[in-house]
């Protein structure tokens, strides 16, 4: 936006950096911001219901790592710049991650030990909250008494129930969940996750006894608010919470494409039991 | 939990061949003829007929007609079906004969291994079926898949010839299946699998999504009539677009990955799949769908089948991130050449 009146300026003339002044304000004026209630109305569904519609995506460095960080070179040198790490303002409230002494430690062991151990690179399914922030994008398909979260990694799948809450019968990658509506955010809670996902590239970790409860709502024509609050007595000394905006893919033409990585992990996975081992580490 | 038990069973290779392993006493009680009751469409709020909820696909029709049927293409009533299958079992061997060999092992790899559904509880009785006097789920007086073009015969040749040569290579010779990657009855067409023939339908704005509890293969299908995406985009489950006519949500399917097959042959680049979702009552959706592929098949062929809603869930099948029994395959491949 600097650049932009700057340049104004150079080409109009000095008494345009007034006007250029005012459309900024104008324009951080409806800049969502998450620290207060959003004055944004969501436009409803035919049964009168926020919108959720739509393909949305993260567009942040969460995946890399939740908590703020430098920007970092990444695990395997060969790959250089175009895989290293980007820094990141960190998406947790308050910035730190409230782990027990032996759950801190652990996380340092998983990022230590993340080529072999990241669960993104072996194409499992990236769990709950993760699949939300992951660089792909996912769609809401909003029915009335169902709704279903469609994610484009790993073809991850979420029904959510929006009856009468029910009970998992079992742990899962995606876990189980029941949504219901508070004015126009959508709150999912979240149980029955196992304890085989991480929260991102970083290493941080959840046991089996991880509860989300999650908040979508819309704060603008083209952008959702997520909240998630994250409990595990297994691993954290008190709840804690991570926020984003989540963007629509506005492309006319935007769908879901299958990002089936099964073939893409096989390799890393199966690799030393091949008859015949591949020469060199790509293509 | 039942079927979360089974999906951690990865490591077993399941084609099952869905005439043998159903019986037919499990069957829900035949719907009246819509006309017969006062039945309305339900709507979603947007009027689109509702087609929402869980659905099993499961069902005792063969994919193609026992010969000894003929043009046959619906039993008389139940006592001349229970009479036909006895007939059919006296000949062929329990209507497993009616489907193609290549269908229940579609890479060639000798592996159609014998699953015992009651094993796990998932058999016969325990499964809600639509009720059907058809003979045969491929439609029309031949009933049955028509024959391969002499092209599609040697590309799948070629292919089982390569995989039965490599099956123990690494994980990329291995089937599709047992990769985790498709289970080959996802389609479109989907085709009732002998266990988990689960299926879960929700509409949202411009859009249905259908998931498959089968590898938990979702599509969700744009239905505001934009135009397919570029045909270099291949995919497992191809590209669909859905438009309503009538009642009736009709879904068109192209640009499949080469290495899809459908009914046992794999698809060429030609593959077009047209699917019809009618909502005939208050439990039942009827799915119709054609196949039409002419460097594949010799002429299009159609198929027919009732789904009928369930009282549960879709369960999560993560079959890759279960796949215990790749690493112990390959393990033992390797073992063995060392002997």
């Amino acid at each position: 936006m600097q650049i932009q009146s700057g340049k104004m300026q150079n080409r109009l003339g000095g008494w345009l950096v007034v006007a250029a002044a005012g459309a900024a304000f104008c324009l951080l004026a409806v800049i969502p911001s998450p620290a207060q209630a959003p004055a944004y109305k969501a436009p409803k569904t035919k049964d009168g219901k926020a919108d959720l519609n739509g393909i949305w995506q993260a567009m942040n460095e969460a995946n890399w790592d939740i908590r703020p960080h430098a920007a970092s070179q990444g695990p395997v040198f060969s790959l250089g710049a175009a895989y290293s790490a980007p820094a990141g303002l960190g998406v947790v409230e308050g910035g730190d991650i409230p782990y027990k002494p032996e759950a801190a430690a652990k996380q340092k062991e998983n990022f230590t030990n993340r080529l072999k151990l990241d669960p993104e690179i072996k194409c499992y399914m990236g769990g709950v909250p993760r699949s939300t922030y992951m660089p792909y994008p996912f769609q809401i398909v909003q029915g009335t008494d169902t709704m279903m979260f469609v994610y484009e990694y790993a073809g991850a799948v979420r029904v959510i129930n929006m009856k009468a809450p029910t009970k998992a019968p079992a742990d899962s990658w995606m876990g189980w969940s029941n949504g219901k509506w508070e004015g126009d955010s959508l709150v999912v809670d979240v149980t029955s996750l196992n304890d085989q996902t991480w929260f991102d590239r970083a290493g941080n970790w959840h046991s089996d006894q991880l509860h989300v409860i999650e908040r979508y709502t819309r704060v603008g024509p083209d952008a959702l608010q997520y909240e998630a609050t994250i409990d595990d007595p297994k691993v954290f000394t008190r709840q804690w919470k991570m926020s984003m905006p989540l963007y629509r893919r506005m492309e006319k033409n935007a769908q879901l494409l299958e990002y089936k990585c099964v073939e893409f992990a096989e390799e890393v996975l199966y690799g030393h039991l091949r008859k015949q081992p591949l020469k060199g580490d790509s293509k | 939990m039942r079927r979360h038990v089974l999906s951690s069973l990865i490591a077993l290779v399941a084609v099952v061949s869905l005439a043998s392993t159903l019986a037919a006493q499990a069957q829900v009680a035949a719907k009246p003829a819509p006309a017969a009751k006062a039945w309305t469409m339900p709507r979603t709020p947007d009027g689109k007929p509702d087609l929402q909820g869980v659905y099993s696909n499961a069902t005792t029709i063969p994919v193609a007609r026992p010969a000894n049927l003929g043009a046959k293409e619906f039993y008389t009533d139940e006592a001349d079906k229970a009479a036909s299958a006895a007939a059919g079992r006296g000949g062929a061997g329990r209507g497993g004969a009616a489907r193609p060999a290549a269908a229940a092992d579609p890479e060639g790899n000798g592996l159609a291994v014998h699953y015992d559904t009651s094993q796990f509880g998932l058999g016969g009785p325990t499964v809600k079926r639509a009720a059907s006097l058809r003979t045969s789920i491929i439609t029309g007086p031949e009933g049955r898949v028509p024959a391969l073009t002499p092209e599609a015969a040697k590309r799948g040749a070629d292919r089982r010839a390569f995989q039965q040569e490599h099956q123990w290579d690494s994980a990329q010779t291995r089937p599709l299946a047992e990769r985790c990657i498709t289970w080959g009855f996802e389609g479109p067409p989907m085709m009732p699998v002998g266990y988990n023939s689960t299926l879960q339908i929700v509409q949202g704005q411009g859009f249905v999504s259908i998931v498959q509890e089968m590898i938990h293969d979702t599509r969700v299908i744009p239905t505001d009539g934009r135009p397919h995406a570029p045909a270099e985009i291949k995919q497992w489950m191809g590209d669909s677009r859905g438009h309503w006519e009538g009642d009736t949500l009709v879904v068109e399917t192209v640009n499949y990955n080469p290495l899809v097959s459908i009914q046992g042959a794999m698809v060429s680049d030609a593959a077009k799949v047209t699917e019809r979702f009618t909502r005939i009552d208050a439990d039942t959706v009827t799915y119709q769908f054609t196949v039409d592929d002419p460097k594949t098949w010799v002429k299009p062929f159609s198929g027919e089948y009732n789904m009928v809603k369930i009282d549960g869930n879709v369960y999560e099948y993560a079959c890759h991130e279960g796949n215990y029994g790749m690493a112990n395959n390959l393990s033992g491949a390797r073992a063995t050449e060392k002997k």
